[in-house]
Order: structure tokens, then C-alpha cells, then sequence
């Protein structure tokens, strides 16, 4: 493996103990992220995403959280660090954006304070410097009137400023890993392209890694180097953005594809959804996790659980599925459903 | 896209509120008038008499001499005002004070750190709660004696435990916010995190209770003095003039001694209560700010 990867997690698991059980929010997770990368986490609500990323960081609270596993950032590694060990990354090595720019800002503080807070007492920065780099900052995330918008309070901003205003806060002690969790899912579908535009231009200007969660497949698609799809806690498809998009191999993949509304389709064009829900993480099934809701499910995905395995046709193309698209099995499988269908059975 | 921002100070600039200014002005003036009690008898117009001494005849009613009349003994029940006034400050205002750093105190650091530290400080405030309230301060003030400190001080440890419920259930709900987390990721001690994420959040909800706390002690303090276990007489108390002019209204039929002071009272703690609820409505960042 070249040196350069910047971030290797191996087999990360994250459970929470809950009065009900434990909860396997993230199991067994692994990936590299190179330098100057970006990799998009994608899944719908539930699976660990969001989870997956604080836990990278290192920022889940309470006492009830089991980490295992092995985080190494730019060969570090974070796994079992105390909290005080942890805060010399936080800010100036990895930073992260949240999702709702409503509640990530705080209401009682000006903006300026806000941006230049990390500047002053992380980088130690003098009040004039950090006032002046605050200035800047905003001016990079496409604020106009940076100087103004440093006095005011965050009630007094868009929603789609203020997510650029924390995009500035969390670049501010210049990271070498961005975290965005869910960034544009809080805001009008028209400001969401460019937040998405803007983070991509940060990331490639400062050569930044980042990671992108979402749920939604069409926000990573044409923004990040990598997508890995997450279900029930675990990546069931990794691969390099186009070859995921050429050639998905997991039928989830296919799914959440299918429920990105094209606009070719005609108006009124009943939307495709997964059916069911995603499954308890407390005892997640047996077999594949995905497999009670997958339309192409047969005997051996509902007891043996698959492994992350590579396509032989496309390294670096990873899916857990005994039957991926496209095989043999899977071509079976859509054949049965659609004589079925024939025979009025669905 | 950029929403155009709200004129600095917009808010400030609304329509001139009666409903505010009004009591606003009442509360002003009865306090600028008990702070400055021990200088008004050198200030023209005003010429503050002094109020322990007999100066006329009993049970005048207001008259350009007397502005509020005489009481049972002569004494001007004006200048008896202006200085009970000053128990009425001092409660209202020095023992508020003190149970919200205190009780805010514990509340905040319970509701922020959690764990042992939060079980210890919420026993001892359940333990402060669950006893009589008027036990408690009568044992304080028979234990220390009557006099105006012991006085604050008993209302004021009363107070604790509602100020720290209050800090408690706000802090709470502050820490799980996202900007606290934001914070955090950014690499903020837990110490700057509580005192300028946390903190600043939690004071106005504070704030705005500590006004209707003013007015409960006010009218505690009253209590106390009508039953005379406040101050020691002849120093003035608003209860003790009441109650002294409830002997002159059962045995003369003589109304005003004592409802001068009550409609004073009745307005002080009218005013706060207004105040309490405008400020409110106009600070509150789940109204005002979105």
C-alpha cells in the first residue's frame, strides 16, 4: 500500500448500550482515504453513517459507547487516545461540518467570534489576526460582505450562509480531513448545489480530504473520488465513483438508485422506494443484512452472511452480495419476479 | 439568496409599549427612591423626613405636610415607605441575585458534567427542596437573629433550588445541541465550552425567572414582617406597615396606614411580573429568534 493514505480504518465497530440491548450502530467498517480524496458515505437513515464519522472522530459522548477497532490517521493511531489527546486533532487535523446550520451555530454569539473562536484558541491567534483571517474565511466560503456579516448574529442569516458560515468555522484551523455530515440535507434544494460546489472547491484548493455523508447518491456522484454504500452498520458496496455508477454490483445500490427521481420520467411517474425498513441493529438477520428486503433474495442470502468481496473484473470495486447484479443468479432471480408478475402474483 | 438582514437594533425601534414602560417606570422610581433614602431629607421638594420619629398628630390623612399621611404614632408613613423600600431592594434584588449564581451555578455544573458530580449536587438540591421552605427560613432567622442579612440570606438559600432546577433542565438541553458539539470538534476545552457556548444560553431563561422570584420575595419578606418576624422594629418594613395600620383600621376604622402600603406593594409586585413576562416574550430565542 503507497504511503499516502492520510486515513485507515480496519474493522471499526461502535455499539451502544442501550437498555434494550446493544446496539450495533457500526460493524466492523474498513476503508482507506488517500490525501487530497474524497469519499462519499451513503445510506439511508439508520444505517451508521452519521455514527460512523463521530466515531472517526472520536466525538460520541456518554459512557455507554463500545469503540473496537483501528483508526490510523496519517499513520496515528486514534483508537484508545483520552479525550485531552484527541483535542489536539480535532480542529486543526480533522474538522467536520454538521447538518443543520440552524443548530450548529450558536444563537448568542456574533458570527466573527464564532469563525475566529478555533483561530484564537486553538492556532493562538491575536483578537486583530483572528478578526482579519475570520474576514478572509468568509470571503473564501462566498460571503459577501464578510466584514459586516462578522457582527452579526446568526438569526440574521440565511440557512444557506449560515451553512457556509460553518463550513468557514470548521476550515478555519485548517484540517487535513473534513468530515461533512448530511451537509446540505437541512437546506432548499437550490442552495444545496452550491454548498456541495463550494465544499468540493475547498477541498481541492487546500488538497483536503473529505468525507461526504449523505443520503442521497446524486449529492456524491459527480463530487467525490469514492462511494461507499452503508447498511445496517457496514459498507456493502465500495468502489471508485464511476465504476460504482457503471457497474453497481449490490442490489441496495440499485435501489437507492432507482429512487432518484430522473427527469426524463413522465409527470406523475409513481416513485420507486426500498421496501420495508432497514433491519433492528440490536439483532441484525442472519444471513445478508439486506436480504429481507432485497426483491432478488434467495434461500443462501437469508442464513450465510457475505463477505466484502473485490469484483474480478474491476479492482478496487468492493460489494457484499452472493448474488450482485448482473450475475448469472441475479439474471434468474429478476426473470422469476417478472413471471410472477405475469401471473398476477405481485 | 441572501435573506437582507434585519436593521441593527429593528427590535429596539417597535412601537413605544405602554405595558412595559409603565411599570418599567413604577419599579424605577420606588427603587431610586429607597437608594437614595439616607440623602432625600437635604433635597429640595422632597425634604425626606425622618421616619421613626412621632411628628404629628396620629392618623393624619395626606395632606401637603404629610404627603401620605401619619400613622398610628405620628411617624410620616411617606418616609416610612421610602426606607422600607430598602428591605424591599435588598430582598428583591440582593437575595435573587444570590440564589441564581448559587443555585445556577450547581444546576449548570450538574447538567453539564454529569455523572457523580450531577447525582451529589441534585441530592443536595432535592434535600434543600423537600424542606419547608418557612421552616427553614424561621429557623435561619430565630438562629441568627432579625436583622436585614440574616433576612436576604434565608430567602436567598429558599431561592437555591429552583434557580438550580431551572439551570439544570436548560442545561441539559443546551449541551446536546449541535453548536456545542461544533465546539467541540473544534477543539474547545470542556471549561470554554460551559462558559461561552453553554452558559450564555442558559442565563436568559434564567434571567426571566429571577423576575418572578423578585416578586416572590418581596411578598415573602412581607409575610415575614407582618407577622414581625422580620427587621426588628421600629425600623420600617412594608409587612410591619401594613400591619401596623391593620391595628389602627380594626380599631379606628382609620383605612389609609394600611392601604398605602399595600397599593404600593400591589404595584411593585404588579410591575415586576409585567416586566418579567414582556422582557419574555421579547428575549426568548424560541420566539424571537428562529
Amino acid at each position: 500500500m503507497s504511503t499516502d493514505h492520510l486515513l485507515v480504518v480496519e474493522d471499526l465497530k461502535t455499539h451502544f448500550s442501550t437498555t434494550a440491548g446493544v446496539v450495533r450502530a457500526v460493524d466492523g467498517v474498513s476503508f482507506t482515504l488517500e490525501r487530497g480524496k474524497a469519499l462519499g458515505i451513503v445510506g439511508e437513515s439508520g444505517s451508521g453513517k452519521s455514527v460512523l464519522s463521530r466515531s472517526i472522530m472520536g466525538l460520541l459522548p456518554g459512557n455507554n459507547v463500545m469503540r473496537s477497532g483501528s483508526v490510523k490517521l496519517d499513520g496515528h493511531e486514534l483508537m484508545g487516545l483520552s479525550r485531552s489527546e484527541m483535542r489536539s486533532y480535532w480542529g486543526q487535523t480533522m474538522a467536520m461540518v454538521f447538518q443543520d446550520p440552524m443548530t450548529s451555530l450558536n444563537p448568542v454569539m456574533k458570527i466573527g467570534k464564532q469563525v475566529g473562536e478555533g483561530l484564537r484558541r486553538t492556532l493562538g491567534m491575536s483578537k486583530q489576526d483572528s478578526i482579519e483571517t475570520a474576514e478572509r474565511l468568509l470571503a473564501d466560503v462566498g460571503i459577501p460582505e464578510p466584514a459586516r456579516r462578522l457582527k452579526e448574529y446568526p438569526h440574521q442569516l440565511s440557512g444557506g450562509m449560515r451553512q457556509r458560515v460553518t463550513i468557514a468555522t470548521a476550515l478555519s484551523c485548517g484540517p487535513s480531513l473534513l468530515f461533512a455530515d448530511e451537509p446540505t440535507t437541512a437546506l432548499d434544494v437550490t442552495v444545496q448545489a452550491q454548498i456541495l460546489d463550494l465544499l468540493a472547491a475547498q477541498q481541492h484548493d487546500r488538497n483536503m480530504s473529505m468525507i461526504l455523508v449523505t443520503h442521497d447518491l446524486g449529492v456524491v456522484a459527480g463530487r467525490t473520488d469514492e462511494i461507499a454504500v452503508m447498511y445496517a452498520g457496514q459498507i456493502v458496496e465500495r468502489a471508485p465513483t464511476a465504476s460504482l455508477f457503471a457497474n453497481m454490483k449490490m442490489p441496495y445500490t440499485e435501489a437507492l438508485m432507482k429512487s432518484i427521481p430522473k427527469l426524463t420520467d413522465k409527470a406523475h411517474t409513481r416513485l420507486d422506494s426500498v421496501g420495508g425498513r432497514p433491519p433492528n441493529l440490536i439483532s441484525p438477520p442472519a444471513g445478508c443484512r439486506f436480504a429481507p428486503r432485497c426483491p432478488y433474495a434467495s434461500e443462501r442470502c437469508l442464513s450465510e452472511q457475505p463477505p466484502l468481496v473485490e469484483a474480478v473484473e474491476t479492482p478496487g470495486h468492493y460489494f457484499r452480495c452472493w448474488y450482485p447484479v448482473g450475475s448469472q443468479e441475479y439474471i434468474q432471480a429478476v426473470r422469476r419476479r417478472e413471471s410472477l408478475a405475469a401471473a398476477g402474483g405481485i | 439568496m441572501a435573506v437582507p438582514a434585519p436593521e441593527a437594533g429593528g427590535r429596539a425601534r417597535r412601537r413605544f409599549d405602554l405595558r412595559l414602560w409603565l411599570p418599567t417606570a413604577w419599579v424605577a422610581l420606588v427603587a431610586i427612591l429607597a437608594m437614595t433614602a439616607p440623602w432625600l431629607h437635604s433635597v429640595p421638594l422632597i425634604r425626606l423626613k425622618p421616619n421613626a420619629k412621632t411628628l404629628g398628630k396620629a392618623g393624619q390623612l395626606p395632606s401637603m405636610k404629610f404627603w401620605l399621611g401619619t400613622d398610628q404614632i405620628g411617624r410620616d408613613i411617606f418616609s416610612r415607605l421610602v426606607w422600607g423600600g430598602r428591605v424591599a431592594l435588598a430582598v428583591g434584588v440582593v437575595a435573587v441575585v444570590v440564589a441564581m449564581v448559587v443555585g445556577g451555578t450547581l444546576g449548570l455544573v450538574a447538567g453539564f458534567y454529569r455523572g457523580k458530580v450531577e447525582v451529589v449536587l441534585n441530592t443536595i438540591v432535592n434535600t434543600l427542596l423537600a424542606f419547608p421552605a418557612l421552616v427553614l427560613v424561621l429557623a435561619i432567622i430565630t438562629f441568627l437573629g432579625h436583622n436585614l442579612w440574616n433576612i436576604v440570606t434565608a430567602i436567598a438559600i429558599v431561592g437555591i433550588p429552583a434557580f438550580a432546577r431551572i439551570a439544570y433542565a436548560n442545561t441539559l438541553a443546551v449541551s446536546q445541541r449541535e453548536y456545542v458539539l461544533a465546539a467541540r470538534s473544534l477543539g474547545a476545552k470542556n471549561k470554554r465550552i460551559l462558559f461561552r457556548e453553554v452558559l450564555p444560553n442558559v442565563i436568559l431563561p434564567l434571567s426571566a425567572f429571577a423576575l418572578v422570584v423578585t416578586a416572590v420575595a418581596i411578598v415573602a419578606e412581607a409575610g415575614l414582617a407582618f407577622l414581625g418576624l422580620s427587621i426588628e422594629r421600629p425600623k420600617p418594613s412594608w409587612g410591619s406597615l401594613i400591619d401596623d395600620g391593620r391595628k389602627l383600621l380594626v380599631s379606628k376604622g382609620v383605612w389609609h396606614v394600611s392601604f398605602i402600603p399595600i397599593i404600593c406593594m400591589f404595584l411593585t409586585v404588579l410591575s415586576i411580573n409585567l416586566i418579567g413576562d414582556r422582557l419574555r416574550t421579547l428575549i426568548d430565542p424560541r420566539e424571537a429568534k428562529v
